[in-house]
């Protein structure tokens, strides 16, 4: 079987998949039954200076749902922990005394003055904790004090908090990125400058859920108001797999470790995030939709699949996919492919055809002799995908790659060869082809 | 006197077990039931279950609107294309109709309810008590609807909404037909069909004249002058006989008859029913009456047909809710003999059939016999057009078969009559396509009287 063993910045833990700094971890209580059900670590849920801020009383999540209910993703109005700061550090101290082979990393979040974080490292270092994340990702009540992703917008504020950090503390450092920026490359970039040793995101995306149309007030209400949350869940990880491999990819940043945030529900969500090379990653909505026992699932998800590919560790396909993310000047033009529909699978809804015919390409004919048929017209068919990703019977419109022949809508002969944008005919600024 | 006394009782069961076996066949899905059921559909292009929906309902909008939210805008949906959409709902056999030929039988064996969730549309609206149709303007044109039954009903309220006026002639003191004398009880509880009569009629501008009948109280001749058209549904008024000796004797009754007065009775302890049934035929009528005697208390109840299971007009699903209501169900047996004593029916002698003897299940060779004691006998083979009242006097139909001919407009062969819904001959003998007829008509009708062609020279 796989070894799923990991190891971030010298943080070890039995597998990769941590509970990210939020609810599931703001207690020895709940801490100790996401250990038991298997979870390979943990960011405490994030500290602050006493007196502890407060939070409101009332709703603090509003929802986005699909076809039954399932929740796609939900935002919060929550800040950080409302507990002292001294009951958090005697009970991380206990925790990873008692659980020395999981991940122990502890959030956390101060003005933006030295002293402030000279005051809290010793502090925290004291418990044996495994190492810091700091919160430069909430998107909402913290950003008005100037704390959270008011920080992490600001890329000289991120580069100097990690050098206090580093001066002041001995433990890895992680800093955890703001996705409600243009360029996640400029705070990754001057993390690593700060030298902090890692970066961690998305936190959460600022958001209105809904608006109550009965009551005039987005949601989540508080005593009819609403303020912007913090987005979250499966309906982000685009998002964040986007921003992961920018970073992975980025000149300046490469080989800069990243622990990936965002959406991730199953094992193949974080497969994905691994293949673009992060880390390792992290999970709060999923955990708090289904509860701790999906660990079970992610473990051993991961291991089969990994057994399946003949990958021994992770390293072995850590990484893998980040070389085939291009700009899309670099993808292939000669590449052409045209939808094939499975004439067994499909049960005959219509759905390709009339998303082709009144938004796209006119590719697709629905009777044959007579009756219900659908069929692709590879003469009209630009192969844009859009048919397989409305079909509601998995697998049954594939696209397939023409390798030979000529193309019926273009007349031009289907060729091996590469060629991109940079050396079209059609591009003003193109280069000589080789 | 023989010693042989027919057991025919009332208030064979207690208070709670009438109401049991009489509540509601498919209770009403509530809000989360619907929405999980809406979000099953796939909101197909060219649906194919609005193309086997005899009225057109444009199924996939109306499912669409429930899971909006806006389950009055898919009641609206609904109703525009068949304004019985609530008894539909009910009653249509949609194993044989929209959802057998839902594309989700492909993928998961298992259609959308779509049934269930029209009924949900269109109760909430009720619910609401929300009229969304109003009278057309007025044309000045008059027009005679015979029978307010499914098909006379929806035409009458098609014309209105065009602004012509009206007149509904009744022979019974209830409007709905078959949907209030004849729709097995389980399947319209609580006075439904009356409320979606009122429902109808609150479009304003039909009248209604009770206790009229065409043939004796009005002649066609009579409405043809009275009036610048005529529609007719009449549906079935008599049954057909069996052809056997002594089929005149106590206990051997009509099914739509006994049907009729179970479906009027303000009480049903109060109706008597025999301890051993015996059911002769296949339709819907005949699994009605057997389910519905059984659900009376009678003990025994058997169903015989004359040909194979797979010939039987009701559907596999009316066939197993008749099994599993108790009902035993016997194929290929005809009835050839009727046994009495005292004037009152005791057994029916059968014999087993012999050319469609391959069907299953069998239990006998052909020609074999057997007898089955019976305190009553149903008959449910079939109703009859009465068609007196259309060929009697002066003004004469075409017939075809033994139902009047009708167009694809369901014109009849004189120029300003039409006709619908079970008297018309190649219909379906289903509420839903009655109504679609009504609907059809009317649009005819309609053209008909704006032309101002003169009616006749
Ligand atoms: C027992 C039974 C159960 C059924 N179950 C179902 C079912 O579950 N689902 C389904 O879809 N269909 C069912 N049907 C069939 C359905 O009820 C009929 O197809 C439908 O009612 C036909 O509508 P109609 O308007 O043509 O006739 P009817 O409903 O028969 O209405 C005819 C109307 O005309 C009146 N009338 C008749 N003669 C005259 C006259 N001379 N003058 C004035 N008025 C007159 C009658 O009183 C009646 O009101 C069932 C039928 C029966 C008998
Ligand atoms: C295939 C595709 C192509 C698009 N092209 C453009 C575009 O050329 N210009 C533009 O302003 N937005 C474009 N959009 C964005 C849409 O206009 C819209 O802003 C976006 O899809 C969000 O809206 P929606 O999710 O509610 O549909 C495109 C969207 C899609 C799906
Ligand atoms: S791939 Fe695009 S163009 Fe081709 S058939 Fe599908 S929807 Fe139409
Ligand atoms: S969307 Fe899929 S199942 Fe539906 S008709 Fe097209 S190919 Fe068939
Ligand atoms: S066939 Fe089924 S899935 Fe398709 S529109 Fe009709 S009810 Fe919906």
């Amino acid at each position: 079987m796989a070894d799923i063993r990991s190891n971030f910045l010298g943080i070890k833990s039995p597998n990769p998949f941590w509970l990210a700094s939020a609810p599931p971890t703001d207690k020895e209580y709940n801490v100790v039954r996401a250990f038991r059900a298997g979870w390979g670590g943990v960011v405490w849920k994030t500290l602050g200076e006493d007196p502890p801020i407060v939070n409101i009383n009332g709703p603090r999540y509003g929802a986005i749902y699909g076809g039954d209910r399932r929740l796609l993703g939900f935002n919060n109005v929550e800040l950080i922990t409302d507990r002292p700061l001294d009951v958090n550090l005697r009970e991380i101290k206990q925790v990873k005394r008692d659980w020395p082979d999981r991940a122990v990393v502890v959030s956390l979040m101060v003005p933006c003055e030295e002293q402030a974080w000279k005051k809290i490292l010793p502090l925290v270092e004291d418990t044996g904790a495994d190492g810091i994340e700091l919160n430069f990702g909430c998107p909402h009540g913290m950003s008005e004090r100037g704390m959270g992703s008011a920080v992490g917008q600001v890329p000289e504020y991120v580069e100097m908090v990690a050098r206090w950090c580093k001066q002041h503390s001995r433990m890895p450092l992680i800093i955890k990125l703001t996705p409600n920026i243009t360029d996640i490359r400029f705070p990754a970039r001057a993390s690593k400058q700060g030298g902090a040793d890692a970066v961690s995101l998305i936190n959460t995306i600022k958001s209105i859920m809904s608006v109550d149309l009965d009551k005039m007030t987005p949601a989540p209400d508080t005593d009819g108001k609403g303020s912007h949350g913090g987005f979250c869940g499966p309906a982000v990880k685009p998002i964040a797999l986007h921003m992961v491999a920018e970073i992975v990819r980025d000149a300046e940043t490469r080989g800069y470790p990243v622990s990936a945030i965002g959406g991730i529900t199953t094992w193949r969500d974080a497969a994905e995030f691994l293949a673009l090379g992060a880390g390792n990653v992290q999970v709060c909505t999923a955990a708090m939709t289904y509860g701790f026992r999906i660990v079970e699932d992610m473990i051993e998800g991961l291991k089969n699949w990994m057994d399946e590919k003949g990958y021994g560790r992770l390293d072995d396909f850590i990484g893998l996919a980040n070389p085939n993310f291009v700009e899309w000047q670099d993808l292939n033009l000669n590449y052409v492919a045209k939808a094939r529909i499975n004439q067994d699978l499909c049960i005959k809804c219509g759905r390709c055809y009339v998303a082709c015919e009144d938004t796209s390409h006119q590719a697709i004919s629905n009777a044959k002799d007579g009756r219900r048929h659908f069929e692709i017209i590879d003469a009209e068919c630009v192969g844009c995908n859009l048919c397989v990703c409305v079909c509601p019977v998995e697998n049954c419109i594939t696209m397939e790659p023409m390798t030979s022949g000529v193309d019926p809508r273009t007349g031009l002969p289907i060729t091996k060869d590469y060629a991109n944008w940079t050396t079209h005919p059609n591009n003003p600024n193109r280069v000589a082809a080789e | 006197m023989s010693q042989h006394r027919a057991d025919i009782a009332a208030g064979r069961l207690s208070k709670a077990e009438y109401a049991d076996n009489f509540a509601d066949l498919h209770p009403a899905l509530d809000d989360h039931q619907a929405l999980v059921e809406a979000d099953r559909c796939y909101f197909c292009d060219g649906a194919p279950c609005t193309t086997a929906c005899p009225t057109g309902i444009d199924i996939p909008m109306f499912i669409r609107q429930i899971s909006t939210g806006n389950p009055k805008g898919a009641a609206a949906t609904i109703l525009r294309d068949n304004i019985m959409g609530g008894m539909c709902a009910r009653v249509c056999p949609t194993e044989t109709l929209c959802e057998e030929v839902c594309v989700r039988n492909d993928a998961e064996d298992k259609p959308v309810k779509i049934g269930q969730l029209q009924r949900f549309a269109t109760d909430t609206l009720f619910a609401a008590g929300k009229q969304i149709f109003e009278k057309g303007a007025d044309t000045g044109k008059r027009v005679a609807v015979v029978g307010g039954g499914p098909a006379g009903l929806a035409c009458a309220h098609a014309l209105a909404r065009q602004g012509h006026a009206v007149t509904v002639f009744e022979v019974r003191d209830k409007l709905g037909g078959l949907n209030e004398y004849g729709i097995a009880a389980y399947k319209t509880v609580d006075n439904f069909a009356q409320h979606e009569v009122d429902y109808i009629l609150g479009v304003g501008g039909i009248a209604v004249e009770f206790g009229k009948r065409l043939g004796a109280d009005v002649t066609l001749g009579q409405l043809r002058s009275d009036y610048d058209a005529v529609f007719l549904g009449l549906g079935l008024g008599a049954v057909n006989a069996l052809t056997l000796k002594g089929e005149e004797m106590a206990g051997v009754l009509d099914a739509v008859d006994y049907i009729a007065d179970l479906r009027q009775a303000k009480d049903l302890s109060t109706l008597p029913v025999g301890r051993r049934i015996v059911v002769i035929g296949g339709g819907m009528t005949a699994i009605d009456i057997a389910v519905q005697t059984k659900r009376l208390g009678a003990e025994d109840v058997t169903l015989v047909y004359r040909r194979g299971k797979e010939f039987m007009k009701a559907s596999a699903y009316e066939q197993e809710l008749a099994q599993i209501s108790g009902v035993k169900i016997k194929y290929s047996a005809k009835p050839v003999r009727l046994l009495g004593e005292g004037g009152h029916v005791r057994a029916v002698e059968f014999e087993y059939t012999q050319a469609l003897a391959k069907s299953l299940p069998r239990t006998g060779s052909g020609g074999e016999r057997f007898t089955l004691e019976a305190d009553m006998v149903f008959k449910a083979i079939g109703q009859k057009f009465v068609a007196g009242p259309v060929t009697g006097g002066n003004d004469v139909l075409e017939l075809e078969g033994e139902r009047i001919a009708v167009n694809d407009d369901r014109r009849t062969s004189l120029p300003d009559v039409w006709a619908g819904g079970d008297c018309i001959a190649g219909g379906q003998d289903l509420t839903v396509s009655g109504v679609e007829d009504g609907k059809v008509a009317a649009v005819a009708i309609d053209t008909y009287l704006r032309g101002g062609a003169e009616k006749r020279e």
